[in-house]
Formats: structure tokens, C-alpha cells, sequence
């Protein structure tokens, strides 16, 4: 489904991703794990076209992602969640959500991909005329995970959905990330939370100072003697 | 010349009350400023200058080529809001990266020649469309059709700016691109299409203020100094960007002008509103509904 191969990506002259091949397939989960600063966001950042990378190339679903306008990007299906959440602070969780459903495609089904958000989500239909920035960081957290379904996207890019939460919320939004997964969802999800999000993807890379250093499934990963020590602590 | 605020007379209360139907067509010049200002982040400081084109173009179409008012004022509108589209496509738009104070002075540019264009294009003569509407006496008050007029489509002109941006799409994405410019595009937002919307919405407020000041005043080049100054103040201390501060704000400046007049010569009624604006901006530097951040 999405494709990305030898990429180089960075800012002005600092250069943070270093040829980078990886793949997600239809339906997969596929974590990205390392440590900070290691261009785990830049990645997500490069796929949904908030920068350009200066070399390489992605694909999604045979079209070609650089080629597309930044905010056309979401109409190919891809919606990115972003580090920090990123809502707007000031407008009520209805029209954070109306703003995730702002292409014209994704307005059709209004109706129906807000039901299935207040589906998913039942606590946003009970906070759904309050400001996005007066909730708590778990409910934040649903929020922004809501409004990238809006567009009814066929792959979820997820930027450290666990970071600044409390643990048991972090529990609660690893096992939404499972019941997104049970919808049909590919996703793609980056994290350093690495013995939590092992459990929920299919395969994982490892990602170390702007290169790859490892990739396989999830039980390979934590097989692997370098993610044993560095990662999980064991 | 029918100076801004010669309507007065010396009743308390009838000053009070055209202290209110001047607030709102100062509320919908702030409006304007405001939605510019809040959205693009640049000050248009020729903002008052786009109502003085809106005027003369109210007075071409009235006197010279005699359209009637109602035909003249939604073209005059589209007119202005076109207007205000291309300054921001010519001006702001290769300087919006720009520093602040280089896009103040373009803008500054602009007034410059919006005023000199008009002096040589439509020369330096007061004009006026010839239009009287009668006066509304209640008792001993009275006050203007035109100024009652002007109010009420000021709110209505505000009214459906709220509904436009509390109920569509693209209104809901004009206050979200304030709030966090940069994840816009992952929405599916084109910032630079709502720039463009928003700059000729904001050139259709200042349009409506043009038909809305037109029965009052009589046009001239300068004409733009006699409320742009004052819409500048109330959008400061209504806190720049602030909607509902605007609002606010082109009130307590109306009252003060109003109750100034009313006290004293009309000119003090200005000289009380600036003051208060000085000592304003000492208790609260940063506007009335000032965000806590």
C-alpha cells in the first residue's frame, strides 16, 4: 500500500533521514521504533507532505505521494495524526472533527464517520461542544486519533500516541489502536514506547539515527539482542 | 463638509443611543480588520481606504450612471471584496514570509496610493449621492434613517459572518488556521485558497461599511482618515484578532465619542476616545479580552 525508497529527508541543511526503503501492506500494522531525535517524525512528517525530502520517492497505492500538493495528500487516503496531537485548542471536539472531514469526498459521509468515531470514541459524543484544549491529555488523544478518521482514510500514521499520558491511559489508547486495527485500518505507528507497541503491529524497523538498522516481525524484534537491551530493559 | 460626528444634540439620551448605532458600524470596520488580521496575520492599514473606493463607487453608480441604491450596493460590495482579494494576491502574498514591519509599510504603500489614485482620478470634491432619508423623531430625539439603517445592516452583515464562520466548512477552517497554521494542509486545507477567501471577505465588511457610510458622509480622498485611524484602536483594544473584543470595543469607543460630543465640542468627543485608548493600553497592553496563554 505505501511504499518509500531510498529516502533523504531533513531540515534546511541538517540532514535527518538517510535512505530509507520501507513498506506497509494492506491491513498491516507496522510500528516504527528508536530512540529521540532518531527522525521517527520527520519519517511521518515526509509521508503526509508537511516537508519534502530531498531525495528518494513514496508511493501509496501506486500514486505518487511527492507529486501531490500537500493538503491533497489526505485525499489518497493517508491521515496523520501528529506528534503533540496537534487539535485546535479553541474549537469545540464538533468542529475539530468537522475540520478532519474538510475534503470534499470525506464531507459526503459526515454523518456516517461521525457515528463511527462516536462509536469508537463515546466519550467525544459527551465532550463533543467543548473546547478541544480544556480536556485531558487522554481525551486530547481520542480527539486527534477522531479527526484523522474523519477522512476516512485508508492508512492511519500514528506520531507517539502514548507520549505526556498517564500509564493506564496509555493502556487504553494501545488498546484502541488494536480496535482501529480490528476496523480494516492499515496503520502505521511510531513510538518509543517499544514493549507496548510490539504488542499491537505486525512488524516493526528499528530506527537509529536516521537509518534502519533493524526490521522484522514483532517477535523477531524482541528477539533481537540490541532491542533486548537497549529497548526493553531485559 | 458633514463632519463624523456633527449629529449630536444635547439630550443624554439621544447621544447614548447614537452612541449605538455608531458602535455598530464601527464594530463591522473592526470586524473586517480583525478577520484580516486574525487569519493572515498582517495588518491591512489601507483598510479604510478599500471603504473610500467602496464609496466613490456607490457615488458612480448612484449619481453618474443612476442605478438605483439597492442595485449599486451588492456590486459595490463585490466590488470592494475583489478588491480586497487582489491586494492580497499583488501585496501580501510575495510578503508573507516577510518581517512584520515590511508588511505594514506595503500596506502603508498602498493607502499612499488608494488616496492619490482617487484624488487624481475623481478629483478632490466632496460628493454625495443626494440622498436624504428622513429623520425619525421620538419626542424631542431624533435620529437619521441612514444611522438606524447603517445599524441594522451592520448586524445583519455580522450576523451572517457568524453563521458563515461557525457553519460551513470552510468558515470552521478560517478560525482553526489561527490556531495552528502549519497542520493545516493535513486536514486538506489550502491555506493560501482561505488566505484569499478571507481577504475578500474582508474586503465585502469594508464594502458593506462603504454603502453604510455613503448615506452619512460625503465622499473625498481622505475620507478613509476619518475612521481608519479609530478602527485601528478599537481592534488594539479589543485585542488584535480578537472578534468578540472588536466588538466590544467599537462601543465603548462609540459611547466615548458620542458622550464626548455631547459634553463638549465634537472634536473632544476624538480627543476623550484616544486618551482612553492611551490609558487603555496602560492597565491592559494587550487588549480588553486579552488570551490568557
Amino acid at each position: 500500500m505505501l511504499e518509500l525508497k531510498s529516502l533523504d529527508a531533513g531540515y534546511g541543511t541538517f540532514q535527518a533521514l538517510f535512505g530509507i526503503n520501507l513498506d506497509v501492506k494492506a491491513g498491516e500494522a507496522v510500528g516504527v521504533i528508536g530512540p529521540n531525535g532518531a527522525g521517527k517524525t520527520t519519517l511521518m512528517r515526509v509521508i503526509s507532505g508537511l516537508i519534502r525530502p530531498v531525495r528518494g520517492s513514496i508511493t501509496m497505492e501506486g500514486h505518487d505521494v511527492l507529486a501531490t500538493p500537500a493538503h491533497r495528500i489526505v485525499d489518497l487516503g493517508i491521515a496523520h495524526v501528529p506528534e503533540n496531537r496537534r487539535l485546535f485548542p479553541r474549537l469545540t471536539v464538533d468542529d475539530n472533527l468537522k475540520m478532519g472531514a474538510y475534503m470534499p469526498g470525506a464531507r459526503a459521509k459526515y454523518a456516517e464517520r461521525l457515528e463511527f468515531v462516536f462509536d469508537l470514541f463515546p466519550r467525544m459524543k459527551e465532550r463533543r461542544s467543548q473546547m478541544a484544549g480544556t480536556m485531558s491529555g487522554g481525551e486530547q488523544q481520542m480527539c486527534a486519533i477522531g479527526r484523522a478518521l474523519m477522512s476516512d482514510p485508508k492508512l492511519l500514521l500514528l506520531d507517539e500516541p502514548s507520549a505526556g499520558l498517564a500509564p493506564v491511559v496509555v493502556q487504553q489508547v494501545f488498546e484502541l489502536v488494536k480496535r482501529i486495527r480490528a476496523s480494516g485500518l492499515t496503520v502505521l505507528i511510531v513510538e518509543q514506547n517499544v514493549q507496548q507497541v510490539l504488542k499491537v503491529v505486525d512488524r516493526a524497523y528499528l530506527l537509529e539515527a536516521g537509518s534502519i538498522r533493524a526490521s522484522g516481525t514483532s517477535e523477531e524484534m524482541m528477539k533481537t539482542d540490541t532491542i533486548k537491551q537497549a529497548y526493553l530493559g531485559v | 463638509m458633514q463632519g463624523f460626528l456633527d449629529i449630536f444634540d444635547i439630550y443624554l439620551l439621544e447621544a447614548v443611543v447614537n452612541g449605538i448605532l455608531l458602535g455598530g458600524v464601527l464594530a463591522l470596520l473592526a470586524l473586517g480588520l480583525n478577520l484580516i488580521f486574525g487569519v493572515i496575520d498582517v495588518t491591512w492599514i489601507c483598510y479604510a481606504e478599500l471603504v473610500m473606493i467602496g464609496m466613490y463607487g456607490m457615488y458612480y453608480m448612484v449619481q453618474v450612471f443612476g442605478l438605483p441604491y439597492w442595485v449599486a450596493a451588492p456590486i459595490a460590495i463585490m466590488l470592494v471584496a475583489a478588491l480586497g482579494a487582489l491586494l492580497h494576491y499583488i501585496v501580501i502574498e510575495p510578503l508573507l514570509t516577510a518581517p512584520p514591519i515590511n508588511q505594514l509599510l506595503a500596506t502603508g504603500g498602498v493607502l499612499f496610493i488608494l488616496q492619490s489614485f482617487a484624488t487624481v482620478a475623481f478629483g478632490i470634491d466632496f460628493r454625495n449621492l443626494g440622498i436624504r432619508l428622513p429623520v425619525l423623531a421620538i419626542g424631542d430625539m431624533h435620529f437619521s434613517y441612514s444611522r438606524l439603517l447603517a445599524f441594522v445592516a451592520a448586524l445583519l452583515g455580522m450576523l451572517a459572518v457568524y453563521f458563515f464562520m461557525t457553519r460551513t466548512y470552510t468558515g470552521t477552517a478560517i478560525r482553526a488556521i489561527s490556531q495552528d497554521r502549519q497542520i493545516m494542509s493535513l486536514m486538506g486545507v489550502d491555506t493560501r485558497r482561505i488566505y484569499l477567501i478571507t481577504s475578500a471577505l474582508g474586503g465585502a465588511l469594508a464594502g458593506l461599511a462603504a454603502c453604510l457610510l455613503v448615506l452619512q458622509y460625503d465622499v473625498h480622498p481622505f475620507v478613509g482618515l476619518s475612521f481608519g485611524p479609530i478602527t485601528f484602536l478599537i481592534c488594539v483594544l479589543g485585542g488584535l484578532g480578537n472578534f468578540v473584543g472588536g466588538f466590544l470595543a467599537a462601543f465603548v469607543f462609540a459611547q466615548i465619542i458620542s458622550l464626548g460630543g455631547l459634553f463638549s465640542d465634537l472634536e473632544w468627543g476624538y480627543v476623550l476616545a484616544f486618551a482612553f485608548f492611551i490609558v487603555m493600553m496602560f492597565i491592559r497592553p494587550a487588549g480588553l479580552l486579552a488570551r490568557r496563554s
